[in-house]
């Protein structure tokens, strides 16, 4: 079995150093688009053969080698490999194998396309790295790594210009990669602390280690390992305030997006809340906790209430990204951790699905993203019609499909708990959601032709890249089916939850009033925007002036805010910074240089080639010594 | 009381003729006087009982060294004075009188090291040239042996360093010249 | 009574004479004078000083040095030669090929 772990973590770094190493000057190599995508196949298959294995006879713990061993310190390189992490892994090389083939149809025409294949498969192997850690140490390499892979992944068309707002609302790609990482830099700095406040207290950083440990620490340094961690998780899962830098993630490709910043590493955060949840489920932190649920359902809210007049059609996925990630916060701070990663892995099948439909939109509408100049697509484009309507309906939470039942456990969770004003707004969410997924959709596939209007003549994606992403469209279909034996499988490891016997009692009507908003969501949006004819959607003047309108479509003016107050004030700190910097640091350091080279300059003189001066040296030379002798004589 | 007078004798004669060596503009009478200033350092060697060291200084340094300066002269021009050009002499005349103040003021002190071994004594009633002898041939063999390959090599390199058709080896890749003048003193010679 | 000082000034001195020439010289020729004085002085040290302790060690290392001293002057006129036969002259002013 060891392996198994071994090959489930290794072959997608083989795959990212074979692109890497030997294709990363030559074009377009077809045999890259072979071999990584099956590399990334064996390590799904492995982490299956792992998952069975797992379910069967329980977690397994390998130790690769010695890693850093200073003094008391000592981290090995070890992995773990047990439900949760097994969960992950699963979903992981799931939606990255689906990408990788995904990517061979929608990078076709690109010069970096090996290159492309090396990071992706660099990001697939830290991200295993990240979830299959043994403890924190490794923990933060693959969440370093998931970071560096994702900021040269955002960044990957770097030579783009940077364009003004009017002409493509989004910003150069160069720029959003570097906010991005900075972004993530500044929480990382809160998990990083984390981690010496855990390696202080306890001594050690492996996880089972700590968490045997935790119960016996004071409350106050419980409380601020749990804050210090979870800005680290705010950072990487994009919660507010630092969201922004998600949705201008949107300029990588869209593969990138489908797999980094809506499967896999946006839910890190998560995953970390997760797997620390013998920390986050203390009565101590108990607070912290319900600030976790609090903040995951307000950007839940937030992010959705942005979604609903965004034109941008991959941002639009983007903020139902981040507000799926505040449900999964959410559940995971009410303590229902089971359902949380429930959550995670099936919105990692429809998100990502959603995303390489919007890839395939792209595709045929020459990277043009506004949804107004879209429309009527469904006659072209019948596969992805189907697969972005089947991962909007589980996305909205219909039955019987992926979303309706984890959504619903995690609503009926706040329910649970007594936090209705959680349990409302989550509610009212989950009809949001439902309306801006389907605006989305009918803009695009539905009602009047507006493309002709632009000069587009879109055209369906390769049929082997619509058959590769079968396998997602089918488990957003059936993946909510296993709920029962998945909280079987995961609750030998996390703590149970169990709705009480009330919430029980409530059950169908909690549903049936979710399931009632998302369907009057579903029901607005083709009223709306499905029409064709007289009623087909037009552009209004006065709802677009509107004062909610505006603030909404400006991201609630945060993006400026940071710009005025952080950005600007930050340039004019640096600049006077840098006057004092060459005034004293490198003014000190010419002196220094200056010195010598006149010194030098002086001392060449002396190298004239002349043998006979050469010897009057020597005698000065000699003459010092010897008095040099005579004194420390007579001085001693 | 002899040995006084015949000390300063010698140590007066030395230095005049050494600074004649040193001063003199004229090759031959430099080396005329290195050669009698040897003679008279000889004497310090046999005044200090170095009976054989004073043979050896008289056939070696006055015998051997001054012939091959002699001979080598042949080589060169040595009718006219030497002219050369003197940067700064005052630095030089500083830097010699310095170090000699040094070294009178030095030497003048008492020394203290009286109890240092002595490595190989001087045995009484053996004449000099037989204690060397011994000594030499005993404790100093391997040094002996060495400074005699020492010799040959030099013997053999000064052979052939003079003796080569220079004119075909070495001086086919003459350096350039960086004096004008004597450049074209060489072609002139060359024509001639 | 003439002491070992008398002897090691007048070395230092003779030794100072033949720096002082080193100095000075820039005809090779006589800068192998010069370094001919020097090695001398040496021996008169090395001669009283054994003399002063009884110790053959002092005559043995003037012997060396004179052995040493034969030899460079067979190698170094040999190259003077060279130096001769290839520049015309033993100016060190005139015999300096790098420019500092």
């Amino acid at each position: 079995m060891e392996k198994l772990v071994y090959i489930a973590l290794f072959a997608p770094f083989v795959g990212s150093l074979f692109a890497g190493l030997f294709f990363a000057r030559s074009p377009k190599n077809i045999i890259v688009g072979i071999v990584n995508p099956a590399l990334i196949f064996i390590s799904w298959l492995a982490s299956v053969a792992l998952a069975f294995h797992v379910a069967e006879h329980g977690a397994i713990h390998v130790t690769m080698m010695d890693w850093i061993s200073a003094g008391a310190l000592h981290i090995p390189f070890g992995f773990v490999v047990d439900e949760v992490s097994v969960t992950m892994m699963v979903v992981v090389t799931t939606v990255s194998t689906v990408v990788h083939v995904y990517s061979n149809g929608y990078m076709d025409n690109d010069k970096s396309f090996n290159r492309f294949f090396s990071y992706l498969s660099a990001f697939v192997f830290s991200m295993m790295v990240l979830v299959m850690s043994d403890n924190f140490a490794g923990l933060f390499i693959g969440w370093e790594g998931v970071g560096v892979c994702s900021w040269l992944l955002i960044g990957f068309w770097y030579h783009k210009k940077d364009v003004t707002p009017d002409i493509n609302p989004a910003i150069s790609p160069s720029y959003a990669a570097n906010e991005a990482f900075i972004m993530n830099r500044i929480a990382d700095l809160g998990m990083l602390v984390g981690i010496f406040l855990i390696y202080w207290n306890v001594g050690s950083l492996q996880y089972d280690v700590v968490f045997k440990a935790l119960p016996h620490l004071a409350d106050g340094i419980l409380v601020a390992i749990a804050i210090a961690l979870f800005i680290g998780a705010m950072g990487k899962s994009a919660q507010f305030p630092l969201h922004t830098w998600l949705t201008d993630a949107m300029e990588g490709p869209t593969p990138v997006s489908a797999l980094i910043h809506a499967a896999t590493m946006v839910t890190a955060g998560v995953f970390l809340v997760i797997r620390a949840n013998p920390l986050y489920s203390l009565d101590a932190v108990s607070n912290v906790s319900y600030f976790i649920a609090a903040l995951g359902t307000f950007v839940a809210f937030f992010a959705a209430s942005m979604a609903l007049v965004n034109r941008d059609l991959k941002r639009i996925i983007a903020y139902s990204t981040l507000s799926q990630l505040g449900y999964m916060f959410a559940a995971a701070g009410l303590g229902a951790y089971w359902i949380a990663l429930f959550h995670l892995a099936a919105h990692a099948f429809f998100k990502a699905l959603l995303f390489l439909g919007a890839g395939n939109v792209m595709h045929a509408m020459d990277d043009e993203l506004d949804i107004f100049k879209m429309g009527g697509l469904k006659k072209v484009m019948r596969g992805t019609y189907l697969y972005m309507g089947v991962a909007s309906l589980a996305l909205a939470g219909i039955p019987p499909l992926a979303g309706y039942f984890s959504k619903d456990a995690i609503i009926e969770t706040a329910f649970n708990e007594g936090t209705y004003i959680l349990w409302f707004t989550l509610v009212f969410t989950a009809g949001l959601t439902a309306f801006y997924s389907f605006r989305q959709v009918f803009l695009t596939f539905e009602g009047e032709e507006r493309y002709k209007k632009f000069g587009f003549h879109p055209h369906e994606m390769y049929r082997y890249v619509l058959i590769a992403m079968s396998p997602l469209a089918i488990l957003a279909v059936i993946a909510g089916w296993f709920q029962g034996s998945f909280h079987e499988f995961i609750t030998t490891l996390l703590p149970d939850y169990e709705m009480s016997h009330h919430t029980h009692h409530n059950a169908w009507w909690l549903g049936l009033l979710v399931l009632a908003f998302a369907v009057t969501g579903i029901l607005i949006a083709y009223v709306k925007y499905a029409r064709k004819g007289d009623k087909a959607f037009k552009q209004d003047e006065k709802v677009e002036s509107g004062f909610f309108y505006k603030l909404l479509m400006n991201q609630y003016y945060i993006p400026a805010f940071y710009v005025e107050f952080i950005i600007k004030p930050y340039t004019v700190i640096s600049d006077k910074f840098w006057a004092i910097d060459k005034a004293v640091v490198d003014a000190t350091v010419d002196f220094i240089a200056k010195v010598i080279y006149k010194t030098g300059d002086s001392a060449r003189v002396m190298q004239n080639g002349n043998l006979s001066s050469y010897l009057n040296w020597m005698g000065i030379g000699a003459v010092l010594l010897i008095l040099a002798s005579a004194i420390a004589v007579v001085m001693g | 009381m002899y040995e006084f007078i015949a000390f300063y004798i010698f140590a007066i004669s030395t230095v005049i003729l050494f600074l004649i060596t040193v001063l003199s503009k004229n090759v031959l009478y430099a080396m005329t006087s290195l050669a009698a200033g040897m003679v008279m350092i000889s004497g310090f060697f046999f005044l200090l009982g170095a009976d054989f060291l004073g043979v050896v200084q008289l056939i070696v340094y006055v015998g051997a060294v001054m012939a091959l300066y002699a001979f080598a002269m042949m080589f060169f021009d040595t009718t006219k004075d030497v002219k050369e050009k003197y940067n700064n002499p005052k630095l030089v005349f500083l830097l010699g009188g310095l170090m000699a103040v040094v070294f009178v003021i030095i030497f003048s002190a008492p020394i203290i090291g009286e109890n240092i071994q002595v490595a190989s004594p001087i045995t009484d009633g053996v004449g000099n040239a037989q204690a060397v002898g011994i000594v030499l041939f005993t404790k100093y063999l391997v040094p002996f042996e060495v400074a005699a390959i020492m010799l040959l090599v030099a013997m053999v390199a000064g052979i052939i360093l003079a003796g080569k058709k220079m004119d075909k080896s070495l001086t086919t890749t003459v350096l350039p010249l960086v004096d004008k003048e004597s450049e074209d003193e060489i072609l002139k010679k060359e024509s001639r | 009574m003439i002491g070992i000082s008398h002897y090691l000034i007048l070395s230092g001195l003779l030794f100072s004479i033949g720096f002082m020439g080193v100095l000075r010289r820039k005809n090779l020729l006589m800068l192998f004078f010069a370094t001919e004085v020097m090695l001398n002085a040496v021996n008169i040290a090395f001669a009283a000083i054994g003399n002063y302790y009884g110790d053959l060690s002092g005559q043995m290392f003037a012997f060396f040095i004179i052995a040493v001293a034969a030899s460079e002057v067979a190698v170094g006129l040999g190259l003077l030669i060279v130096l001769y036969k290839k520049y015309h002259t033993l100016d060190l002013d005139i015999i300096s090929t790098m420019r500092g």
